[in-house]
């Protein structure tokens, strides 16, 4: 088990998952959000490479309504 | 006649109107609202997604990115560094170049931290971004930022969201005259008569948000502003009357019973 952070909410992940795997997770599509890990901006094409380790801090935002 | 669209960057545009898609009751009525609009760029935010909520609609599902133009905007920035995140995290949802800068220096007036969006400009052209920038109506700080290398200069017509209209068309005009990139009124328009006069003015374009959304009718009021800048423009482009102080007859005096 790994404890990370996704936009600001604490969860428990199973060790050795992507970040492509956290987002099938929650039904996000890669199309559709951006993604940081730590702080740094992770390509789409580097999800898949990315494993997920305990105290990871991560931002995931998308487009919404604004002026 | 040669067509008159608004170039950005070398893009051209039809439309002259931008709208945002902001504080609308859902986002079926955005949809209708932005085609009423006749827009063909869209203001949009970054923010957290929803992890709790799978099912939530998104405003992609509603307008589709591919047939309007997504500019990402920097709403609720305070700081060079927020503002920079939020564009870079844009950039790589989905390539967006084209940017709206809006770094703000009050809660209350929402009035923009002008040093800190001079600043933030400089780093996102050199970063490659096409950069409109929400400003205030100072003509030198828009000179500042027209030569920071901004796409666009996006003067406040009076504070967002108040509807309060064109309070200062004397800078605005100076703003108008000395640029050489486009100059689009942002933020403060009230009503449709607004949008006519910023553009009868010589303003290249008018972004409007909140006098769409919280019209009592959104939709009626998107096709408002779009005959509105579409008037407005004519005007500018037919060169008005002169005005007189005294009377001058219509009808001629000649043959007169």
């Amino acid at each position: 088990m790994a404890k990370i952070q996704i936009n600001g909410r604490k969860i428990n992940i199973k060790q050795k998952i992507n970040l492509s795997d956290l987002l099938k997770k929650y039904k996000l599509d890669t199309k559709k959000i951006a993604l940081e890990l730590n702080g740094e901006i992770i390509p789409k094409q580097m999800y898949k490479k990315r494993i997920l380790k305990n105290k990871d801090n991560i931002e995931i935002v998308h487009f919404i309504g604004g002026g | 006649m040669q067509k008159d669209n608004l170039i950005i960057d070398k893009k051209k545009f039809k439309s002259r109107l931008i709208v945002g898609t902001g504080k609308y009751k859902s986002f079926k009525e955005t949809a209708l609202a932005v085609k009423a609009s006749g827009a063909e760029i869209v203001t949009v935010a970054v923010r957290r997604v929803n992890i709790l909520d799978k099912k939530k609609p998104l405003l992609m599902d509603y307008l589709n990115p591919k047939k309007i133009v997504y500019l990402p905007n920097t709403a609720g920035c305070y700081n060079s560094i927020d503002a920079l995140r939020t564009l870079r995290l844009a950039r790589e949802m989905g390539g967006w170049k084209l940017v709206k800068l809006e770094v703000l220096g009050d809660k209350k007036t929402l009035y923009p931290n002008m040093i800190e969006t001079i600043k933030s400009t400089k780093i996102l052209v050199k970063e490659g971004f096409k950069v409109m920038v929400y400003c205030s109506d100072d003509p030198i700080l828009a000179k500042q930022l027209e030569d920071a290398g901004a796409a666009a200069i996006m003067p406040l017509a009076s504070p967002i969201g108040s509807g309060l209209g064109i309070q200062n068309k004397v800078n605005i005009s100076l703003i108008i005259k000395q640029s050489k990139v486009p100059v689009l009124i942002d933020a403060g328009i009230g009503t449709a008569s607004d949008a006519t006069i910023a553009m009868e003015m010589g303003c290249d374009g008018v972004l409007i948000n909140s006098a769409i959304a919280k019209a009592k009718d959104p939709i009626l009021m998107a096709k408002s502003f779009k005959d509105a800048v579409i008037a407005g423009r004519n005007s500018y482009q037919a060169g008005r009357m002169k005005k007189n102080f005294f009377a001058e007859a219509s009808s001629p005096l000649k043959g007169l019973i």
